[in-house]
Order: structure tokens, then sequence, then C-alpha cells
């Protein structure tokens, strides 16, 4: 039976059984009239809970536990030439077993019939192969024994796997039901089992974190096994070649600064451009402008935050950047008559024009929302003393609210270093190191695209380097954020 | 008294004179200062015109797409007589069918069809995609065999953009798409009124192809939308129990605070490390298929709990202490509290925040590339676990394919993400006016 049957089954098993605890139980209610300690409702759930919560961690283990406990009885009985070979060769030799497993089991019953532990593998995969069920040309003759047992094995443990999960919603289901009695407690219990999904649910978040931490480290770790750290974050020079199998020592060179330096240069012309503009909207929005105009004008700019970022790297590259070419090729032809460019279509400064549109609503309304949350009396104060209102903002209002603005500073820096699409579409992916805005420069989400799209092969450096940069990527970001955060809290209390 | 009046009138007129405390330099100071932030929104508003303009200007003709009516002859000869299709569909399955769409045209415009370089420019006339238009016809109407039908076949993406006059005609013929011959033929098409511009049914429809003209985002549609229900399925209801928890049950302690914690700093990851994350996790160690829908539904989830939980914190922060107080004093239990009577006065503030963080996800590209979503996909997806490709990642990749017809596209493709997006955001902002309740 498959897993979604089997599932499906004790939903059943436990819908039903809260049918015909509900029923029970508002009998018990008119019979003797006695006070139930919890509404019917509530037994029909404590029924419930009982038949499928045992059952459906049974399945779970089971699950995740029968596939280990069959392969290392399989892997047990290998020939000891594979055994006393490296883990990998193993892991191969295991695929293929597995692999024939499966074709045996699309093989009609009295074809199943003939193969026996002494057919050689060639018979095999010539059925098979009439099947449409390539078999890798590694396999051999003692492969088949175990392909046999490992099929062996997976169908009873998929019986019992069956058995055991209906017996155990059924058995819930029936202690459950004989546990109710008018005095029985079924609320507590179900608010009990309540609390504990919630607890669940908001542990996912922890789970997250921890997922994208490890999920990364252990790559990381493999990476630098086979590069070291100085050679990484500190070469100059980025240039991974994708080697031919088996051409050991052409791994190119995988320099992170030439990547950190144009992360850290386009981030800073679209902070540049980016800042001013949305500190001012937010300071004249907050301080200037009537609820009329206001009312208009915020959604207006939020706008822009809903736009997805790659309508901004289109726009980046369909629009922003030949124009920007051909203003620069008309200025040069001005100045020195010579119509050449001197500003590629993509450049560090395309992509951080963009960028900063982007960031614009960004700065804005987080400014917007701290510089609103300076009280009031500080802005009387100021103005009653005869400050004009200008004053009162540059000398009152900013100072009061700058570490709220920097904090907003600080997230959308972090923004502006993990944002991924513009860049790949506007930064280009040549790995200079120049100061020239004008130049195409590369980033750290731009290499980790440009390293995993495609297809994959997971032990080579080329590609556990996307790993390495989206660490390095993290921590910086994430120290960006907290540190925010941190402020973010200080600020608050001061007012609060 | 009204002498003491007078004199300190006097006084006060007198004094600018004597001394000067800079108003008018201080007011100068004012306006420019208010000057600034109107030029900073003015940039702002700018750049969202420019954006806007920038779009729908190349784009909006995506949603026309030219046709030829063409008398097509189904001939027995080409495709075998019906009672033979009926044995074996071989033939049907085989036949040339451009050829037949170039001779109908041949014959439209009088054109000899043993001249090769006229009947090539013919050919370039009408797209490959009528291969599987005049295929699927014979197939689903037998009887049409035999016979001549006037046809509507879709143009190239050369004639269209010409059409459109995305071409510069003034260079010259050797370095433009399109020959001064077909030109003429175009012409002459217009004149029998055999040509028109039609809606373009086919980009809601299609998949991927490598012909503009017969690329869609049909594919990419479906596999958003297998996104967003899992993403609703699963997103949802874990955020909305997070938050319960947090909010209303959570004893201020170091676990609930590192909790808290990193729901904020997951909000503010790049979106590109829970790319990484799925490819680690969901690809590599549970050995889900790459490109499937089910994958980046599941990235996209743990990317829009943060925001759902958020949201949902604030919604379950606005109702009043006084409900809760209100059913724990007739005898509620917390959980009945917090079921039957906060969270339906929440629900309003949950469906809004929930709308929103699934139009956030809707346009996340950069995790979807990591996961194998970047896939030349033709067939719809029947199940999440297929190979499917979303919108804004169908926009990435034709925004890479240089050919003019195909960036009218990505801009068509934009429009409706822009469109979805809209209708989602206007929808959470009309629930959020409908049943926003002050307290």
């Amino acid at each position: 039976m498959s897993t979604l049957t089997i599932i499906f089954l004790v939903l059943v098993i436990g819908l039903a059984g809260a049918f015909l605890a509900y029923r029970y139980s508002r009998s018990l209610a008119a019979k003797d009239g006695a006070q139930l300690h919890s509404r019917p409702i509530y037994h029909a759930s404590y029924v419930a809970c009982w038949a499928m919560i045992p059952a459906l961690l049974a399945l779970m283990v089971w699950l995740v536990v029968s596939p280990i406990v069959i392969a290392s009885d399989v892997r047990g009985s290998f020939p000891e030439g594979i055994l006393a070979e490296t883990s990998l060769t193993e892991d191969l030799a295991y695929g293929i077993v597995e692999s024939l497993g499966s074709g045996l089991r699309v093989l009609p019953a009295d074809e199943r019939e003939t193969i026996t532990d002494a057919t050689p593998v060639a018979e095999l995969r010539e059925l098979l192969n009439q099947r449409g069920v390539p078999i890798a040309s590694a396999s051999a003759d003692w492969m088949v024994p175990l392909a046999i047992q490992l099929n062996g094995m997976q169908i009873f443990s998929r019986w019992a796997m069956t058995a055991v999960v209906v017996l155990l919603a059924l058995g819930g289901a029936f202690w459950g039901y004989r546990n109710i009695a008018p005095r029985l407690r079924a609320r507590n219990g179900v608010e009990r089992v309540v609390t504990g999904a919630l607890i669940a649910a908001s542990s996912i978040a922890i789970m997250t974190t921890v997922g994208i931490v490890f999920s990364m480290l252990f790559e990381t770790i493999d990476f630098f096994s086979r590069i070291s750290p100085m050679e990484f974050f500190f070469g100059t020079e980025w240039n991974p070649r994708f080697s031919g199998a088996g051409s050991e020592g052409s791994a190119g060179s995988f320099g992170f600064i030439p990547l950190l330096a144009g992360t850290l240069y386009i981030g800073f012309v679209a902070m540049l451009i980016a800042v001013p503009i949305g500190l001012f909207a937010a300071i004249y929005m907050a301080e200037y402008a009537d609820s009329r105009t206001r009312s208009v004008v915020k959604p207006l700019l939020e706008v822009l935050a809903g736009i997805p970022t790659i309508v901004y790297g289109f726009f980046a590259l369909v629009t922003v950047g030949p124009f920007l070419r051909d203003l620069s090729a008309q200025i040069s032809g001005l100045v020195t008559g010579d119509y050449t460019s001197f500003i590629q279509a993509q450049s560090v400064l395309t992509a951080g024009l963009v960028m900063a549109i982007m960031l614009i609503p960004f700065v804005s309304s987080l400014s917007d929302d701290i510089i609103t949350s300076v009280p009031r009396s500080l802005r009387d104060g100021s103005l009653g003393l005869g400050a004009t209102r200008s004053e009162t903002i540059k000398r009152v209002i900013l100072p009061a609210a700058l570490p709220g603005i920097v904090s907003a500073l600080l997230l959308t820096a972090s923004r502006a270093i993990g944002e991924t699409m513009i860049v790949v579409l506007a930064a280009g992916v040549a790995a200079n190191l120049t100061i020239n805005p004008f130049d195409a420069m590369t980033t750290i989400t731009v290499k980790i695209v440009a390293q995993l799209t495609g297809d994959l092969e997971f032990n080579s450096p080329q590609t556990l380097v996307a790993f390495a940069l989206g660490m390095t990527l993290f921590v910086i970001t994430l120290c960006l954020n907290i540190y925010a955060l941190y402020i973010v809290r200080k600020y608050k209390e001061q007012y609060e | 008294m009204s002498d003491t009046t007078a004199n300190g009138l006097a006084e006060t007129s007198a004094r600018p004179e004597r001394r000067d405390i800079g108003i008018k330099k201080r007011y100068a100071a004012e306006r420019r200062f208010k000057a600034y932030g109107i030029i900073a929104i003015a940039i702002g508003l700018a750049f969202l015109v420019a954006l806007l303009w920038s779009v729908f200007s190349k784009g909006y003709t995506a949603f026309w797409q030219t046709e030829i009516q063409v008398p097509i002859t189904f001939s027995e000869e080409v495709l075998g007589t019906p009672e033979q299709a009926n044995q074996s569909q071989t033939k049907l399955m085989m036949a040339n069918y451009p050829q037949i769409a170039r001779e109908g045209l041949a014959q439209l415009l009088d054109v000899d069809t043993s001249d090769r370089d006229a009947m090539r420019a013919v050919g370039a006339l009408i797209s490959d995609g009528v291969r599987i238009e005049l295929r699927d016809m014979v197939l689903n109407d037998l009887s049409i065999i035999g016979t001549t039908q006037d046809v509507w076949l879709y143009a190239s993406s050369e004639l269209d953009s010409a059409l459109k006059g995305q071409y510069d005609l003034a260079v010259p013929e050797n370095r433009r798409p399109i020959s001064d011959l077909q030109l003429q033929y175009i012409e002459t098409l217009q004149e029998q009124g055999a040509i028109e511009q039609r809606f373009n049914t086919g980009l809601f429809t299609f998949g991927a192809s490598s012909r503009a003209e017969t690329a869609g985002v049909g594919v990419a549609i479906i596999g958003s939308l297998y996104m967003m229900l899992i993403v609703l399925a699963l997103a949802l209801p874990i955020g909305v129990a997070a938050s319960i928890y947090l909010e209303e049950f959570a004893p201020k302690n170091k676990f609930t605070d590192l909790i808290e914690v990193n729901i904020n700093n997951l909000a503010a990851v790049p979106s590109i490390v829970f790319g990484l994350l799925g490819l680690a996790v969901f690809i590599n160690w549970f050995g889900l298929p790459r490109s499937a829908a089910l994958v980046g539904g599941l990235v996209l989830t743990l990317m829009t709990l943060p925001t759902i939980i958020i949201a949902t914190r604030a919604a379950l922060r606005a109702v009043p202490p006084s409900i809760r107080w209100a059913a724990l004093g007739v005898g509620a239990s917390k959980t009945q509290t917090v079921f039957h009577h906060v969270l339906p006065l929440a629900a309003p503030g949950i469906l809004t925040g929930t709308i929103i963080g699934l139009a956030q996800a809707l346009g996340e590209t950069a995790p979807l590339l990591l996961i194998g979503m970047v896939a030349f996909v033709a067939d719809y997806p029947s199940t999440p676990m297929d190979p499917a490709t979303a919108l804004p990642v169908q926009i990435y990749m034709w925004a890479n394919e240089a050919e003019r017809a195909f960036v009218e596209r990505t801009s068509g493709a934009i429009i409706i993400l822009l469109a979805f997006l809209a209708i989602m955001n206007l929808t959470a902002i009309f629930l959020r006016r409908r049943f926003e309740r002050r307290w």
C-alpha cells in the first residue's frame, strides 16, 4: 500500500472514532443526566488524537528507519573486495543494487519467477532493457541475489509497516473510546496536544535557521578541505574552471576579493543614491505633507517595494543599461568628438542605480516609521522656542531618531548585499577588480547563481564554492541584521 | 495702559532694524529643505513612472499576435485517406505541415512554387508552430482531409515585429531580419485583408519555446499556481500556529526570545540563501526531484513564514485584552479563548498579511534558479512533482534571449506578473478597509 493510502486510512479511522465518540458521549449526557466534564466535541477530538497521533508518528519513524536498516543489512553481505574499497564505491554499488531491485518490480510476475539467485546479471539487464529500464554497466553477478533480497525486505517492510500503523490507529481509537466517561478530562488532553502543535510550529523558525547553517556548513567545510581558506578569502583572482572529469589539479582559482569588492561597490553606489532620496522623502512625508498627499504618495512609493526584483533586473538590462551607454557616448562625443561610450551597458553604475530605485521605498518607509515615533513633545518644545520646522528636524528630530535611522540603513545595506536578480542581469559576470564605476563588476550572489545553474556534481570545488560564498553572505547579512535589530530594540525601549 | 501698549508696539516694530536675527535666511533654508523633500519624492515617483512606462510600452504589443489567413489544402496525397489514418496515424504525425502551409500561402501570393528563393521568403513569414497547429486540426477532425479550409495561422516573429514597427526599415536589407521581398508580400496580404492582429491567447497557454511566437507563460503560470497553493497550505497554518504560541501562550524566557530573534532575522536573510538551503536539504538530502514545483513551494514557504508570522502577531496584538478577559471570565479555557474569540477577530489582519506574503513569494526568482527551475519546460506539469517553471523564472529566461520579439514577450510576461501582484495587493487593501476594526 502506498504511504498516502496508509495516511488516508489512518485519517478515516480517526474520523470514524471521533464520530462514534461524539455519539457515545452525547448519549452518556442524555442517559444519566450526568454533567460531562468536557463537551462531546472534545471527546471526539480526544479519540481522534489517540487514533492518529501514535499511528502517524510510527509511520514517520518507520519511513526514516527502515531504509537505513535494510541498507546496512544488504551492505553487510557485499563481497569483501567491495567492502574494502572507499565508501564512494560502496555507495555506487548499493545504488546499482537498488536500481536492479526496482527494475525487478517492473517485470511481470511470470518473468520475475525465472530470475533466481543464480541468474547472471547480463540476462537480467537484457530483460530490463526491453522494458526501458537502463542498468549501469558496472553491475555484477553477485548483485542479483542482493537485489532479490533487497526487494524481499522492502516488500516485507511495507507490509509490516502497514499492519503496525493500522493496528496502532485502531488500538488508539479503541483505547480512547474506552476511556470516555463523564468525568474524563478530555478537553485538557486535547488542549495539551494543541499547545504541543503550536510549539512545534514555532520551532520551525529555529529549524530553518539551523537548516540554513548546517546545510551550508558541511559543504563549506568540504570546500575548504580542497581549497585553503587563505586562498579563498585573500585571493584576488576568480577563475573557477569547470575541469573535465579526472583532470586533477586544474581547479582554477577561487579568490573571493573581487566578488566582495564588487558586492560592496555596487551596494555603496546604490546606497549613495537611495539614502538621500529615501531619507528626504521620509522627512517630507512625516513632517511636511498633509494627510491627503501622504495617503497618495506613500502607497505609490511602496509600489516600488512590491515590484519583483526580476522586473528591476529586466529594466536595467533593456532600458537603463543601454540608456547610460548611449548617454555616455553622446557626452564623450560632445567633449572629445569621439562617439565611443565610456559606460558599459552592464556596469557598477547601472546595477547600483537600479538597485537604488528598489531600495528607496525601503529606506523611506523604515525612516518614516522611526521619525513619526519620535515623541510629539520634543517637536513642540523646539517649535515653541521659535525654531523653524527644518531646524527642528535637523537639530532635534534627526538626532533623536539617529539610532533608528542607522539601523534602518544597516537593514537596507544587508538587502543591497543580498540582492540577486538585479545584479545577475545588470552587473555582468566578469570578476574584475576595479574602481571605475563604469566598468562591469560581479557580486557574490551572481557567482552563486552562476556556479549552481546547470548540471551539478556535488563533489567538485566549482559547485561547493557556491556554498562557501553563501555562507559568507549569510554571515555578513546576519551580522548586519542582528546589529540593526539590537539597535532597534534598544531604541524602542528609550521612548516607551 | 494704552500708552504702554503703543510703546511696546513701537518697540517691537523697531526691533528688526536694530537686530537682524537672520529670519530671511532661515526661511530660505526652510524653503530649500522642503524643496529637497519634494524633489526626493518626485525622483522616486519619476523612477516608478519610468519603470512602468518602460515595461508597458514594450510589452502591450505582446498581447496581439499577427495571424495570416491561408487557404490550406489537406490533400489525400500528403496525408493519406481518412481510412488509412484510422488505422495508423504515423503518416499524419510525420506529414510536412509547414510545406502545406507554405504552398497555401504561395497560392495566395501568386508565387511560383518552383522558385526556391521566393518560397523560402514565403515560408519565413509563417511560424514553425503551424506544424502542431495543423496536425492537431487534422487529428481532431479527420473529415477535413481532402478539403481546402481557410485557416488563421501564426505569423513568424519577424513578420510580427515588422508589422508592430519594431524594426528600423531604413537600414539596408541585409542588416535586418526581414527582406524587401517579404515586405512586398506583407503589403499584398494586407491588401487582401488576409493579415490581422488578433488577441494573443497563446501567450497565456503555451509553454517554453525557442520560437518567440509560440512561447507562452501557460506552463509557468501553472507552476507558480502549484507553488502558491503549497505555500498557502503550509505557511498559513504553521505561521498562524507559531504566532498564536508566541503571542498568547509563550512565557517570556530565553527560548521564546531565541525564536523571536530568529524570525526577525529570517525575514532579512537574502532570498538566495533559501535557495541554497532548498538545494542542500530538499534535493540533496531528501532526494526530491529537481525543478519540481514541490521543492519550489517548500522553499518559498520557509521564506514567506516570517512575513506571515509578523503580520499575524500584529493582528493578534491589535485584539484588545478585554475580549480575552471576558471570555476567561465566563469560564472559557485559554485555548478556547484564543481559538473561539481572539482568532476570528484577528482573521482579517491575518488574511491581509498572508496575501501580501504570497505576493512576495510569487515574485521571488533567485531561490528558484538554484533548485533547477531554470528549465525548458514545454508541457504542463500534471503534479507538483513534475518539472515546472515559474512566472518570474520564465521572465528571467526570456530576458536572456536576444531576439527583439522576446523582449516584447518578456515585457508582456512582466505585465501579467504585475497584474497578478496588483490583484493580490488590491484584495489585501480591500480586505483591510472592509473588515478592519478599531477598538
